[in-house]
């Protein structure tokens, strides 16, 4: 059993049979008051939306999926496809069931595929991915504005904001959980 | 990490802090960070350490403080309490604390409202005695002058939440109510005192001699952000010692721990007549005059940075 100070952001929950993903998650207490948990979480079978407070007496059932080693072949407008690289079986996910993932996937990439009730519903990607910078501003110098980062964009279309040294063509890696830049790398 | 510059505009602001209550006559004092007895409010959960506690506040040791003699005093001490992350709240933060005596807590909204306009006065002298040629606005949009709006928590409830404040007590939910309808509203120009807490959520404060089911409690807030938590003290110390009771009951029933009644507090609670205390989140305050959006970008090294 998990309990409400488990919750963060990614956590996978079961509510009423379903799988959930906390998508958004903030801890609020006032004054002398109750610790709140205020989710906004994702149903993973039918992408609905759910609001949520919950105090820290509450206590939660862990999503139990199975998972699989699969690689990312390719995507057709909204459908996602993947290869079990063992049996060479096929499957597909759609964009939603995708969410945010889509950002730092590639073809080829090895994933988990997350399975409820034998269906697949999410991915897991790799923690760290290494994409390249496909546009980037040259840095203003002399810029004012007193940010040390400004914004680029990497070859699956993500945007994110990078330290100035940052150039077009470099490789970058990304963590996945938070889609935050965290180093050049060489390669 | 707090950058350089951050780290000289935070000492700049703990210079001042000190330097207002100094001004004013208060001594400043220090009690351990470390004790064998904790506050039994079961909201709010202690970190122990070595069979003995973190304190969650240093309330209790600053009226025991008052109660031998002293009548201002004020400290600026580290705070521990479990479990409280996000963007509001760290487990280990800084609480600025002052306590008087023979006054009510309509004195400590005085001296709210005269030691923001210090600090935001004497911060800007400072940058400039500095030759600091940095030219941040502290507390940038938010009106200090005057005398700060007054909201009782019925009339604030009234005003924004759909539910009234009474039905919310009695269903359980006034925290996720305050917190979701009402807070987001309060202090957004200028900043505001939401006082007149129900009795049942001020364990630790006198109630109304004119209305016993109203505490005289207030919390200031500041573009929605619950900066400081004052309170008139209940003197009484059987009172005191039947509501520490009260949540002693509730906290071994939740959550299982023991208590230990802080018997040298209450004892010196008897001495002590009429006073009010205030505490005031140091990291909070810092990273509203910065105009910063979350507690861990305004302290030194936040839990990120390990």
């Amino acid at each position: 059993m998990l309990s409400a100070s488990d919750l963060r952001k990614g956590l996978k929950v079961q509510i009423d049979g379903n799988p959930y993903i906390v998508t958004e998650f903030e801890f609020s207490k006032p004054g002398k008051g109750q610790a709140l948990y205020r989710c906004k979480m994702r149903n993973m079978i039918s992408g609905n939306q759910l609001v949520k407070t919950y105090r820290s007496n509450d206590k939660f059932e862990k999503a139990e999926l199975d998972e699989r080693k699969m690689q990312f072949l390719y995507n057709q407008g909204e459908e996602f496809h993947f290869m079990d690289t063992d049996n060479y079986e096929q499957l597909s996910l759609t964009k939603e069931q995708m969410g945010d993932n889509i950002n730092y996937l590639l073809e080829n990439m090895d994933v988990v595929v997350l399975f409820f009730d034998g269906k697949p519903i999410d991915i897991t990607l790799p923690t760290f991915v290494n994409l390249a910078v496909t546009r980037a501003d040259p840095w203003a110098k002399g810029d004012t504005s007193g940010n040390d980062t400004k914004p680029v964009t990497v070859q699956t279309g993500y945007e994110l904001q990078v330290p100035p040294f940052v150039e077009e063509g470099d490789r970058i890696q990304i963590d996945t959980r938070t889609g935050q830049y965290v180093t050049r790398v060489k390669e | 990490m707090l950058s350089i510059e951050g780290l000289h505009k935070r000492a700049a602001f703990f210079r001042c802090i000190r330097s207002f209550f100094h001004n004013q006559g208060f001594l400043e004092v220090d009690t351990p960070l470390r004790q064998p007895v904790y506050i039994p409010e079961s909201n709010i959960v202690p970190i122990s350490s070595e069979g003995q506690y973190l304190q969650s506040s240093p309330e209790l040791c600053m009226k025991r403080i008052l109660a031998h003699g002293c009548d201002k005093i004020f400290q600026l001490s580290h705070c521990f309490r479990k479990g409280e992350l996000g963007r509001l709240h760290l487990e280990e933060f800084q609480l600025l604390e002052w306590y008087r005596t023979d006054c009510d807590y309509t004195q400590l909204m005085d001296d709210c409202e005269a030691f923001l306009r210090f600090l935001s006065e004497a911060l800007k002298d400072y940058s400039v005695s500095c030759g600091n040629s940095d030219d941040t606005e502290l507390f940038s949009g938010i009106d200090l002058s005057g005398s700060w709006r007054k909201l009782t928590v019925a009339e604030a409830f009234a005003e924004y939440s759909p539910i009234p404040m009474e039905k919310t007590i009695s269903t359980g939910n006034f925290d996720e109510i305050l917190t979701e309808y009402v807070e987001p509203h309060l202090g957004l120009e200028a900043p505001v005192f939401l006082y007149a807490y129900p009795q049942q959520l001020a364990s630790l404060a006198r109630k109304s001699p004119s209305n016993p089911s109203i505490a005289e409690r207030f919390e200031l807030y500041i573009q929605g952000v619950e900066v400081a938590n004052g309170f008139s003290e209940l003197t009484d110390e059987h009172e005191q010692r039947t509501r520490f009771e009260e949540e002693i009951a509730v906290i071994s029933a939740h959550y299982g721990r023991d208590v230990v009644m802080p018997e040298r507090f209450l004892h010196d609670l008897g001495k002590l007549t009429e006073a009010a205390g205030i505490a005031l989140g140091v990291d909070r305050l810092f990273m509203l005059a910065m105009n910063w959006k979350s507690i861990s970008s305004a302290v030194t090294f936040a839990p990120d940075d390990f």
